[in-house]
């Protein structure tokens, strides 16, 4: 739909072919471009901001020369530093020295991490690992039955005590299955949340009571690519109430630019994880930052 | 004495603010060039003012005079309200919700669950049932789509309901083949009553990708009204402001939470305050 950013750098640069030198004007047109590119990605409007300023700097400082394709030149600054924020610390689960693993699945409503417990489960099981989902969203209607089907889907044991639909103590649930863990000798348990939102501060509370009673060794903040401005909002907000050390994003299979995962890094400072891209347990991956870039700046 | 003018903060402060809300670099860019041309010629120098002028041109953006009621009134068959979207914004609760309103009008409502993929999904639709007392249609998860809604719709033309509510898997509207599936779902329930309403659930916190949904989803079932679900969010929802004024769609409904009565008609003038409001 729009043009790439390298197309109206290129544009923005035809008239001054042979002149030799970039000037403060062309540099500023030039930051007009990637911050509408930005925009248009879904980037956090403060994150752009900070990210424009960064990049002129370099654009300044970088001998640029309207001979040798400036336009070709600012996209790889562009680009280097987009890889620079989004893999500073790229990294997977960290197991826990002494068994069960804890993982808990944070996020909105309707933002993938259900389906994410059963692409998760698959993949460690796929390492050799034996995972216990645990229902601990009893909350929207039938999450319990749908975490089973999941489960039964990727052919992992799915610990639900409570049949939800508002029946239930969630902080229970998860507390109990770290003793079902230890005793039936599950190394890995993922926990699966209702979805909240992050201004609700009743249920943000409920996470936090969840995530003491489980000591997780990672909270996963998992996040819906399609995400615009607000992204920033809803991970201070999540960071805030519950805390999480990675971040997952999910269906990448779609068309959105998925700028959210720049502000998220930027703001948050912690890990994108994986990244998922499909309805299908196996529609899952590792992040792969410089991916992720050539994505935001739709190239 | 120059008379006061208004300053750069200010104009880039109205800028931020829209971008902020997801209207879009393109809208508001434009918007605040009309304004700054319009202020100039009319000789418009203080703040408050401008940000009155700001208000009304957003309101006239959205357009309080769009028909933004539910077609839910049976004829000679009942009145058919499909119900499509992306994964995970809010069809199967805007469902339930909705037949919650059309049970308090007292409409005679049925439910028909074609979504046959998602993990529970037919299950959780039918417990939405079960609370605004309304009965679910349902067929064998990976049945076909298509003929659970056509049997849905011939469940109702029987039973002489007033509307029947059709629930629709969550699909990207990238994925051709899930996209055609949903056409087929609209043609099979065509053969018997007409398609009343077509119903695109887009959730608020969505960027600049909801024109594209909407776009898409439009050319292939003929979107007749949007519904802008977890407004009860930190997220304005911006982007429906490009999508009512690209494909002349109104937003009908707005969610605002996970409860039986957190569905509301759109009002104009609520949701630009809201959008105009900084956090
Ligand atoms: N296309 C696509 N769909 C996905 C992906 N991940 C999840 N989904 C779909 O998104 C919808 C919501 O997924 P869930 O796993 O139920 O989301 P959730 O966060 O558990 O939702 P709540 O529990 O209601 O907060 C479902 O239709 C999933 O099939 C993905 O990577 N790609
Ligand atoms: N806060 C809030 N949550 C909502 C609202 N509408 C739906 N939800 C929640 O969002 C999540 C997804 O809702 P669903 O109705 O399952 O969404 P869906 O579009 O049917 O999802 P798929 O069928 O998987 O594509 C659930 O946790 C709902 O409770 C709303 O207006 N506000
Ligand atoms: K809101
Ligand atoms: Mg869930
Ligand atoms: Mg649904």
């Amino acid at each position: 739909m729009f043009d790439t950013l390298q197309d109206r750098l290129a544009a923005t640069f035809k008239n001054l072919r042979g002149k030799g030198r970039i000037t403060e004007a062309d540099i500023d047109e030039t930051a007009r471009e990637i911050r509408r590119a930005l925009l248009e990605a879904d980037v956090n409007l403060a994150v752009v901001k900070e990210f424009v300023a960064a990049v002129k700097e370099r654009a300044r400082s970088t001998e640029l020369h309207a001979a040798l394709n400036p336009a070709q030149q600012i996209v790889k600054i562009v680009n280097d530093e987009l890889v620079s924020i989004l893999g500073g610390e790229t990294r997977t689960v960290r197991f826990a020295k002494r068994p069960p693993t804890v993982i808990m699945l944070a996020g909105l409503q309707g933002a993938g991490k259900t389906t994410l417990a059963g692409k998760l489960a698959l993949w460690l099981k796929g390492q050799g690992h034996s995972p216990l989902l645990v229902a601990a969203d009893l909350q929207r209607p039938n999450a319990v039955n749908q975490l089973q089907i999941v489960g039964q889907r990727a052919g992992v044991h799915v610990f639900a005590p409570e049949p939800g639909n508002g029946v239930g103590n969630p902080i229970e649930v998860a507390k109990n299955s770290i003793a079902e863990a230890e005793r039936r000798l599950y190394d890995v348990v993922i926990v699966d949340t209702a979805g909240r939102l992050g201004i609700d501060a009743e249920l943000m509370q409920q996470a936090a009571d969840i995530r003491d009673a489980v000591r997780p060794d990672e909270v996963l903040f998992v996040v819906d690519a399609m995400i615009g401005q607000d992204a920033v909002n809803t991970a201070n907000a999540f960071a805030e109430g519950v805390g999480f050390d990675g971040v997952v994003l999910t269906k990448l299979d779609g068309d959105a630019r998925g700028g959210a995962a720049l502000s998220i890094a930027r703001v948050t400072g912690k890990p994108i994880m994986f990244a998922s891209s499909g309805e299908g347990q196996k529609d899952f991956d590792v992040f792969h930052p410089d991916r992720m870039a050539s994505r935001i700046l739709g190239m | 004495l120059s008379r006061d003018r208004i300053d750069e903060e200010t104009w880039e402060d109205f800028e931020d603010t829209l971008i902020t809300a997801d209207l879009g670099v393109g809208p508001t860019t434009e918007l605040v060039d009309n304004l700054r041309t319009r202020f100039r010629v009319e000789g418009v120098a203080d703040p408050a003012q401008a940000r009155e002028i700001l208000r009304s041109e957003l309101l006239a953006l959205v357009d309080p005079t769009m028909d933004r009621t539910i077609h839910a009134d049976r004829g000679d068959t009942p009145a058919v309200v499909m119900v499509v979207g992306v994964n995970g914004t809010g069809k199967t609760t805007t469902v339930g919700k909705l037949a919650r309103v059309l049970v308090a009008e007292d409409k005679e409502v049925l439910l028909g669950a074609a979504d046959t993929f998602r993990a529970a999904a037919a299950d959780q639709l039918e417990t939405w049932g079960g609370r605004v007392g309304v009965p679910t249609v349902r067929g064998a998860e990976g049945a076909d789509p298509a003929s659970v809604a056509f049997e849905a719709v011939k469940v109702g033309i029987e039973g002489e309901v007033d509307v029947v509510l059709i629930d629709t898997a969550g699909r990207l509207h990238t994925k051709t083949g899930l996209m055609d599936e949903l056409g087929k779902v609209k043609r099979v329930i065509e053969r018997q009553a007409p398609v009343s309403e077509v119903l695109l659930v887009l959730d608020a916190t969505t960027g600049q990708n909801g024109l594209t949904q909407a776009r898409i989803f439009r050319e292939v079932v003929d979107v007749t009204g949007i519904v802008l679900t977890k407004l009860d969010g930190s997220a304005k929802g911006g982007i429906v402001v490009q999508v009512q004024r690209e494909l002349g769609v109104p937003v009908k409904l707005v969610g605002l939470g996970e409860g039986v009565d957190d569905l509301a008609p759109f009002d104009a003038e609520v949701f630009v305050d809201a959008l105009l409001e900084v956090a």
